[in-house]
């Protein structure tokens, strides 16, 4: 393989690993969450081994993707911290979605919605795993209303990430370049210039 | 066990009718449990574990005639033994309730499962378990009103009483009511069943039980196991028993409106996104982005000692 020396460092391939145990672990706890959750993916459970291996695997492979996006946000947290012009972005995300983004604010590593949707996953796998623990009946038979709380909450966060992720990997698929950052580990100078300009002057010195 | 029975009134997890051509023409059965007439022999603990083969392991005893404490997935039915002190009488009254699956016409059970097939509802009303469906996850266990059913250790499979399904299937009672020596537990359509108790509950409140009734929740939809009670404005005295069950809310939105709203959210995100990238197009670093970032690159070679 050939690198451009002209390209930009953006990820680490430790970090690109912990990303993708992350999602790896993400792709199979949506598809077997979604088998428990409605009849029209029950067939999922298939892809596990059958329905009693999806029941046994499924808390596990959360716990792992726990651990791993814990691992990940140690390392990235300190880059999505809310700043002023990340809410300016967000205030300006509508002309983003259409195609402008010329008259974006400049931006750090992150902008304001990767900086979002980053809390928002926090908020929502702190909420999956605080919910998943009490209906794992393998492990305890916990007072009946927490239980019932706890399905229907884990439920509705499930949703929630499914619909941040599905977000996330159109992001990733609409904004050309940016894939190979977590693939091969770099960018382009001109994709960091054009979307992170700020992280661009940043990381060359250039003011 | 086979949907060619032809009798499948409802199917967990399943969005389509199942096979139901076959109805008793005589209408839904249902088993009458008069808790007046009881006398805690415990002979229909032993039918169960007979006719079904279970044995629960020897427990210790818990301080009450309860035996085993609980349902246990060898025990589908307990007597459950109640010391009330009536403030209305002075008297010392005993109530004995045999506890057990009540067979919901809205099971909250199978409205919980997520397994096709793992919960049935016949035509004739009885709630079925089918174990080879079962995923273990206890779901039904967290819908179910009365905590019935419980998840075995020995094979991960939820079990709980089938009102002997197989028995009634080939036109026999259920063995706690064949074996009941006080004739305390009855077995009938559910019809014949409410007529019955409608005479008993007359009878009681001649003797003094003016709050005697007939306990059928309406809640769930009514059940296939009904008691008559001498107290049927206060069913928690009879341990613990629901005053007015009925599918948790909690339940019914979990598996009821959230199922459609997310799958719809989760479509319209995924859809929309499609259409997003089909209307506006890729966002591609522009070739004015390229020529700056070019520029930008030259002038930091003509300035070097920047830092990052």
């Amino acid at each position: 393989m050939t690198r451009d020396p002209n390209d930009l460092p953006r990820y680490t391939a430790a970090e690109r690993a912990n990303h993708w145990i992350v999602a790896l672990c993400f792709v199979l706890m949506a598809l077997s969450g979604l088998a428990f959750f409605h009849p029209a993916f029950f067939w999922l459970t298939e892809l596990f081994g059958g329905g009693p291996w999806a029941r046994i695997l499924h808390p596990y492979i959360g716990l792992v993707m726990i651990v791993a996006f814990a691992l990940l946000a140690a390392r990235v947290w300190t880059h999505n911290l809310i700043e002023a012009r990340d809410k300016a972005w967000l205030r300006d995300v509508g002309k983003l979605m259409d195609g402008d983004d010329e008259s974006m604010p400049e931006q750090g590593k992150y902008n304001g919605g990767q900086k979002l949707l980053f809390w928002s996953l926090v908020a929502c796998l702190a909420m999956l795993l605080l919910t998943g623990l009490p209906m794992w009946r393998a492990l305890w038979k916990l007072d009946v209303t927490l239980v019932r709380t706890a399905s229907l909450v884990h439920a509705a966060v499930a949703a929630v990430m499914m619909g941040l992720i599905i977000v996330h990997v159109y992001a990733g698929i609409w904004t050309k370049g940016s894939l190979r950052a977590m693939i091969r580990g770099t960018v382009t100078r001109a994709w960091a210039w054009q979307h992170h300009r700020a992280w661009y002057r940043k990381i060359t010195g250039h003011h | 066990m086979s949907l060619q029975s032809l009798d499948i009134r409802r199917r967990s997890a399943t969005t389509t009718p199942s096979p139901q051509a076959r109805a008793p023409a005589s209408g839904e059965v249902a088993k009458l449990i008069d808790v007046s007439k009881c006398i805690g022999c415990k002979a229909c603990q032993t039918a169960c574990m007979e006719w079904n083969d279970l044995r629960e392991e020897p427990g210790v005893n818990v301080g009450v005639y309860d035996n085993p404490g609980d349902l246990t997935p060898d025990a589908w039915t307990v007597m459950r033994f109640t010391e009330y002190d009536n403030p209305g009488t002075g008297n010392l009254e005993w109530l004995i309730r045999k506890d057990g699956c009540m067979h919901c016409e809205d099971p909250g059970c199978l409205k919980a499962c997520p397994s096709p097939g793992a919960i049935v509802q016949y035509t004739n009303g009885i709630v079925d378990f089918h174990e080879e469906n079962c995923i273990g996850c206890g779901y039904c266990v967290t819908g179910c009103p009365f905590d019935v059913p419980r998840i075995s250790k020995k094979d991960n499979k939820a079990y709980k009483c089938t009102l002997c399904s197989d028995r009634v299937a080939v036109g026999q009672e259920p063995a706690c009511v064949k074996t009941c020596p006080t004739g305390a537990i009855m077995f009938g359509t559910k019809q014949a069943m409410k007529d019955q108790a409608a005479d008993r509950i007359e009878d009681l409140k001649e003797r003094g039980f003016d709050k005697a009734g007939l306990y059928d929740p309406p809640g769930v939809g009514g059940t296939h196991v009904m008691y008559v009670l001498h107290h049927a404005d206060q069913p928690s005295l009879y341990h613990g028993l629901p005053d007015a069950p009925r599918i948790s809310p909690l339940v019914a939105l979990w598996k009821g409106a959230a199922k459609p709203l997310a799958m719809l959210a989760l479509g319209a995100a995924a859809v929309g996104s499609f259409f997003h990238y089909v209307v506006k197009g890729p966002l591609e670093v522009s070739p004015e982005a390229e020529r700056e970032a070019d520029a930008e690159k030259e002038s930091g070679r003509r300035e070097p000692g920047a830092s990052s």
